[in-house]
């Protein structure tokens, strides 16, 4: 009897009611076999690490001890989990309750952003199994590093109890419901200071390196450029996301209103362009100080150019004229570009620019199991996602607590 | 491209080989090719840096009283030879993959050699010495490895406090915390740390500790002892200054007025002085004097400036939502209690 009933709850939790034959047939999507294809190539990469080491498995060299994963798992992927910060903040701390249906989707992409994050750095650490020293003892407090390190983990805690209401409805725990609804908002102050100041750091890390990163790109303000273009990605993440899941999940979402559905995305585009005017204009500041106008011959100042003008001051044009002309279109648009502007300034912070100086066949180049690990860890945190979308009430309200937004 | 005898013969063996048997010739030109990656990239488990942790440790508990003043050591670039006895000697005594030392020696004469390429310090060599040409026609040969920064770069970075500055000068590395984020890497100034990549399980950071094991028995660092042209000087730090001070001030014309290491980054353990400018034999003149400990500090600082006066506003804003939030809750609670009672 005890057994029937816990398999029952699998079957109506896990399985959404189908029988397990049921839900493997319906897994068989062609989308779902592509995923798995990545999972493979992905689990492979992450299992040839571990066994053999980081000389086969990547291009890493002594030259250029950070790589890909780096910069991509940690550096694009923190700006890009950066939903829980502005939105989750928005919601819950200045009262933007026109937004509350943004809240649930967007802790949720931190949450798991940050995890998965963390899940890739693991590969990366020479001695993964030791990652607990740095919580645990032996505190260099004199590190930028340090602070990253110990933020990430204040902030997956943070996002834990922003995210466990939603948990705890699913699982029908009103108690645990209320008590996590309390914590949350000051979870939600602690998130904001915390993911701030990583945010920032992830900047400052790169501020040791004043000889080996290229003029254009060193800067003192660079904690802040990664804060602000964090912001503007957090967003920007948020409107792609929602547009995506708005259409794939239409069924879910009881009230879905097309039109006042766009017009929150244009408002939704109306701060990031705001987030983007003040980081061009720190840009124009930092490079009028420092006199780089020199710096703006050749390949560099042409990639730089490119950076900041196509991927920073075109979408803050496109999002001008979008939010004018109430065109949520374009503010889609721009902010795809905006998340591709993060991608390419964090390469180029970290790899690119990073020892411009080397000759081109002495700079580094990610392996494809390199490429290949950071796709398997990105397919993981798709998957969770929508595995989590497709059970929990994030993208609508529970219906036992729905009065209480 | 220089084409002689014996590689000459070398080619006609692999195309015999290749013509004779097929697919063995394909790995042999493979090795060949392997040969001009610096094999010390693929040494693992150095056990020197963990040793003179030990005894770094040790001493400590033992409260050995350190020395008044920190070591150095004085690099005269004008009478390096070349020889590379010191990358013998420090192989030798770190227990570093080694090879005779006549093949070090004979180098210096040979064409081609491996001063051909520019070096840089491995998992397994913690110093090379790199031969230059310079503008005026001159043939320098500089040693490098860890310049021992009075205020390392490496410290600083490092997030589990694995690399400490040493009384006695040299900054060693403990092995047993480190977690191998590789940031010290990043961070050094002169590119010194390396990694040992082709270790899955415990990799290490690996780097020159000026011999401190030697240093801490009253002894001088291996290389310096190898050293026969009188290239290194093992001094105080302060003493060698002087020394540099008194050379270039008693050879005019015969180095430039410029001794490396006195303020770079803060000032290094290890110094340097040149017939040269040192641009042209591979160092970074463009470091400034500022450590780079002051950068990640003022930060640190900055950090915790925002986060402690910009929690404010913040938990006002909170206390602000509460507050509404509680009239709000009050109300749903009501309602929830009327429909309660009417069930």
């Amino acid at each position: 009897m005890e057994r029937n009933k816990n398999s029952s709850w699998f079957r109506e939790k896990i399985l959404m009611g189908k029988t397990f034959g049921e839900y493997i047939r319906d897994c068989l999507t062609p989308w779902n076999i592509i995923a798995l294809i990545f999972l493979i190539l992905g689990i492979y990469a992450m299992i040839y690490r571990l066994v053999a080491g980081f000389g086969p498995t990547t291009n890493l060299s002594d030259e250029y001890p950070w790589g890909f994963w780096i910069a991509f798992d940690i550096l694009v992927g923190i700006a890009l989990a950066a939903p829980g910060l502005t939105i989750g903040t928005a919601v819950h701390l200045f009262g933007l309750k026109d937004y509350h249906h943004f809240a649930r989707p967007a802790i949720l992409s931190s949450l798991v952003g940050y995890i998965f994050a963390v899940f890739a750095l693991l590969f990366d650490l020479g001695r993964y199994y030791r990652v607990f020293y740095l919580i645990g003892w032996s505190w260099g407090f004199s590190s930028i590093l340090f602070l990253i390190g110990w933020h990430f983990f204040l902030y997956i805690n943070i996002s834990i109890i922003e995210f466990a209401p939603v948990v705890c409805e699913w699982l029908n725990l009103k108690r645990a419901r209320e008590f996590f609804n309390k914590l949350a908002i000051w979870a939600t102050i602690f998130g904001v200071i915390i993911a701030g100041g990583h945010q920032s750091a992830l900047g400052g890390l790169f501020l040791v390196v004043p000889s080996k990163l290229h003029p254009l790109w060193y800067s003192a303000l660079l904690p802040p450029f990664f804060l602000l273009s964090a912001i503007c990605a957090g967003i920007s993440v948020v409107i792609f996301e929602s547009s995506i899941t708005h259409r794939a999940y239409k069924h879910l979402i009881k009230d879905y209103d097309p039109v006042d559905f766009d017009a929150k995305i244009i408002g939704l585009g109306k701060a990031v362009a705001y987030g983007l005017y003040i980081y061009l204009i720190l840009k124009l500041l930092d490079f009028a100080h420092y006199e780089k106008w020199h710096y703006l011959k050749g390949f560099y100042g042409f990639w730089y150019l490119f950076e900041v003008i196509g991927f920073f001051l075109i979408p803050a044009l496109i999002l001008t004229y979008a939010v004018r002309y109430k065109q949520a279109f374009w503010v889609r648009i721009s902010a795809v570009l905006v998340m591709l502007g993060i991608l390419l300034n964090r390469f180029n912070v970290c790899l690119l620019a990073y020892k411009w100086y080397l000759p081109a066949s002495q700079k580094y180049y990610p392996a494809w199991t390199e490429v290949a690990l950071s796709a398997g860890v990105i397919t993981m945190l798709i998957l969770v996602y929508r595995f989590i979308l497709n059970r929990m009430p994030v993208l609508y309200e529970h219906p036992e607590f729905k009065s209480e937004h | 491209m220089k084409f002689n005898r014996r590689d000459f013969l070398k080619k006609t063996g692999i195309l015999a080989g290749a013509l004779l048997t097929g697919t063995p010739a394909v790995s042999q030109a493979y090795k060949k090719d392997k040969k001009d990656v610096d094999l010390s990239i693929y040494s693992t488990d150095n056990k020197a840096n963990s040793k003179v942790w030990e005894i770094y440790e040790e001493r400590k508990k033992k409260h050995i009283p350190p020395p008044k003043e920190p070591y150095g050591v004085l690099v005269d670039v004008s009478k390096c030879i070349g020889c590379r006895r010191c990358e013998w000697a420090c192989n030798n005594w770190n227990k570093n993959p080694n090879r005779p030392i006549e093949e070090f020696e004979a180098s210096v004469s040979q064409e081609p050699s491996v001063f051909d390429k520019r070096r840089r310090p491995h998992a397994g060599q913690f110093t090379v010495v790199n031969r230059f040409k310079t503008k005026s026609g001159k043939t320098v040969y500089v040693k490098i490895q860890c310049m021992h920064c009075v205020t390392p770069a490496c410290y600083a970075a490092c997030f589990v406090e694995a690399f400490r500055k040493t009384p006695e000068g040299p900054v060693i590395y403990n092995p047993h915390v480190c977690i191998g984020c590789r940031y010290c890497m990043v961070a050094c100034p002169f590119d010194i740390p390396s990694y040992e990549y082709y270790d899955p399980l415990t990799p290490e950071v690996t780097k020159c500790t000026m011999c401190y094991d030697r240093i801490v028995e009253g002894k001088v660092p291996a290389c310096v002892e190898a050293c026969t042209a009188g290239a290194l000087t093992f001094g105080k730090r302060s003493e060698l200054i002087k020394i540099a001070k008194e050379r270039i001030a008693n050879n005019p014309g015969k180095y430039v007025n410029h001794i490396y290491g006195e303020k770079e980054v803060g000032g290094t353990s290890w110094l340097y002085i040149s017939p040269v400018p040192f641009e042209e034999i591979g160092f970074r003149t463009d470091l400034g004097e500022v450590p780079i400990r002051q950068y990640s500090d003022q930060f640190l600082f900055m950090v915790k400036m925002f986060e402690i006066v910009g929690a404010w506003p913040l938990v006002f804003g909170a206390y602000y939502q509460l507050s509404k939030h509680k009239k709000g809750h009050n109300s749903t609670n009501e309602e929830k209690g009327e429909s309660h009672g009417k069930k």
